[in-house]
């Protein structure tokens, strides 16, 4: 614990952006935590007579058409997205890494029906079939979570086939499958514990692109609808807007996406940095 | 990242080998290789046929999974359960899925997409109209980003830790980070609003000029190829902000790619021995090590158009531009189905061929591709 400890010091100060997006991060899910204790207003009241105001006490951000405040929404929306893209993230992580898995383990015909599967989910470009799939199930968050997911999959399962089929007959392997252990027990004691590395680092780095991708589909007007808070949506009500000189509706939402995915990606880097130094570049 | 592949790809390229067989090919009469290029077209157009198979398997299953019943839609206003069950049988609505699977696929081999509920007319046309429009889009984003990210890749490759290697580091890492929609409206934002640079951000014409003769549907080479210079320059000026907005999010793994695998080639004894040779550094930068750093950069693209194709809808949304995109858009806000089917099918096919051309693209650049096969 020690060495990893001095292994994490020595990387934010060789590298104070992966210390940043640490803290960023942290305040971000401060932020999903207690948004309902420290937004300043209420993000779904309109007032008309304070609607288009720019950014001044006391709408520090400003408000928008419907004379709502901007701070507040962009609060409210942190735990909308976050768990959006948490929740796809981590079923990704499941259904993938199973699959992974399998087909590296065993191999045989699971590899090559699990290996045309996620083929065939990646020969689509993956915002367009996260489209099709929100279309088809129609707009509501959970299927924008599914959507997500499913998107990412295939790029879980083939990471974890590679590296299980990389460790399935390692000596450690051998040596358990030697003294007596169900299959079973050795893919979960052994082999998947020196997975969770690598795919923690491949966690935060499709985060970023799952925020990204649920902010889309929401801004073309699939999956979260308005009036909720969300950022791709107060893009999307911010654009009209825009064009009548008043930015901070569309910009503000749009640099808390930008925050968002760069923390992710930034942390992504740092963790691969701590988890497994020898991929530095 | 999920480049760390493809980087892993170019370094286990053997440089000296590719150099060894360049120099091999003078030694060969050239049909040989001619032939070996056929084969591999071939080869992988036997690869992409499983892709195509799978793909409209899935958007048959998204096609069940669609909300709205077509029988119910067809019986009209005031429908009887009857005749909706009439109708359900008269569209084959009542077979087992195989068959209707079956039938689907017949369907598309007649290029029979459906129709529009919206304006009546075939899916397929309607999407061929606004093809030219989306592609032109994304092949100019496209160029804006190689033509950023390979300079860049490069100059940041020959002098790691200088501030063109941070100002690499930094773009590419802020570009992937930027939504695409967002930079769109923050370019217009910027560049219409408030410069008063660039035309209104409606579509790919302003309304004062006409769109010229159609050869390949893009306005840009249309108007060249008509030697009309002024619709170029005003088609040009709606295309550079949609574009730029593309580009800037589908750089960063160029630039990537480019940058580690130039630093690999750079280090190599091949460039060793030039440098001692006393060749001249622009001619062993440009000459010998980006023609072999730039095979991984190839390889990369199929997932960079994973991304511009994707980034095309919202961006095509932004600019009002007619495209697919804008196109499948509108349909979904209208409730109608048939055009989203459409839409999603031609861009995973139009994805197969991208990567077959990426395919064949690097089977050109390889030496090796061409004489072992």
């Amino acid at each position: 614990m020690n060495e990893t400890l001095r292994q994490f010091r020595y990387i934010v100060v060789a590298n104070p952006l992966t210390g940043f997006a640490f803290i960023l991060s942290a305040l971000f899910i401060a932020m999903a935590v207690f948004a309902p204790v420290i937004m300043p207003h209420d993000p779904m009241a309109s007032h008309s007579a304070s609607a288009l105001q720019s950014p001044h006490a006391p709408y520090y951000l400003g408000t928008d058409q419907l004379g709502r405040d901007i701070l507040s929404r962009l609060i409210a929306a942190v735990r909308l997205d976050l768990s959006i893209s948490i929740s796809a993230v981590a079923l990704a992580f499941v259904v993938g890494g199973t699959l992974g898995l399998l087909a590296g383990y065993y191999g045989g015909w699971s590899e090559r029906l699990i290996g045309r599967l996620t083929d065939t989910l990646m020969a689509f470009p993956l915002f367009v079939l996260a489209m099709a799939i929100v279309a088809a199930l129609g707009n509501s968050v959970v299927n924008i979570v599914l959507a997500t997911a499913v998107i990412n999959i295939p790029l879980y399962a083939r990471l974890v086939r590679v590296e299980t089929n990389i460790r399935r007959d390692a000596g450690y392997v051998a040596a358990a499958r030697l003294s007596g252990n169900s299959e079973l027990r050795i893919l979960f004691t052994q082999i998947l514990p020196n997975l969770l590395p690598i795919t923690a680092v491949q966690t935060s780095l499709t985060m970023g692109y799952a925020i990204l991708n649920a902010a889309g589909l929401s801004f073309i007007g699939l999956g979260v609808q308005p009036p909720t808070p969300e950022w791709g949506i107060m893009v999307s009500e911010g654009a009209s807007e825009l064009l009548s000189g008043h930015w901070w509706i569309a910009v503000f939402p749009g640099l808390m996406l930008l925050m968002a995915v760069f923390c992710f990606n930034i942390l992504g880097d740092g963790l691969r940095d701590l988890l497994d130094p020898r991929s530095r570049t | 990242m999920r480049w760390t592949e493809t980087a892993r790809l170019a370094r286990s390229i053997d440089l000296k080998r590719a150099l060894r067989s360049s120099y091999a090919k003078l030694l060969k009469p050239k049909h040989i290789w001619e032939l070996n290029l056929y084969r591999l077209l071939i080869m992988r157009l036997g690869t992409a046929i499983p892709s195509i198979i799978g793909v409209v398997i899935v958007t048959f299953l998204i096609t069940r999974a669609l909300p709205g019943d077509p029988a119910a839609y067809f019986a009209g206003p005031n429908p009887t359960l009857e005749s909706i069950e009439e109708i359900r049988q008269q569209l084959g609505l009542d077979r087992s899925w195989l068959l209707q699977l079956e039938s689907y696929a017949a369907d598309l081999l007649h290029g029979r997409l459906g129709t529009s509920l919206t304006t009546g007319q075939p899916v397929l046309s309607e999407l061929l109209i606004r093809l030219p429009a989306s592609l032109e889009l994304t092949f100019s984003g496209l160029l804006v980003a190689i033509s950023a990210a390979i300079p860049l890749g490069v100059v940041a490759a020959t002098r790691p830790g200088s501030w063109v290697d941070q100002v690499c580091r930094f773009v590419t890492t802020v570009g992937v980070c930027l939504p695409p929609f967002f930079t769109g409206l923050l370019l217009i934002y910027i560049f219409y609003y408030l410069l008063g640079w660039s035309p209104a951000p409606f579509g790919r014409l302003d309304i004062y000029t006409a769109a010229p003769a159609t050869h390949t549907g893009f306005y840009t080479i249309d108007s060249l190829v008509a030697g009309n210079m002024e619709t170029f320059r005003a088609s040009l000026a709606q295309l550079i902000l949609p574009a730029v907005s593309l580009g800037i999010f589908s750089l960063a793994p160029l630039a990537r790619i480019t940058r580690a695998s130039m630093i690999t080639t750079l280090s190599s004894d091949f460039i060793r021995t030039a440098r001692a040779s006393g060749l001249p550094t622009r001619k062993i930068v440009i000459g010998y090590a980006l023609r072999n750093a730039i095979l991984p950069v190839v390889t990369t693209l199929g997932m960079v158009f994973s991304f511009l194709l994707g980034a095309n809808v919202m961006v095509e949304k932004v600019f009002a531009w007619p495209g697919v995109g804008s196109y499948a858009i509108d349909s979904l806000i209208a409730s109608d189905y048939a055009p989203v089917q459409g839409f999603v099918l031609f861009m995973a096919i139009l994805y197969i061929l991208l990567n077959l051309v990426i395919d064949l693209i690097y089977g050109l650049l390889d030496p090796r591709f061409r004489l072992t096969t």
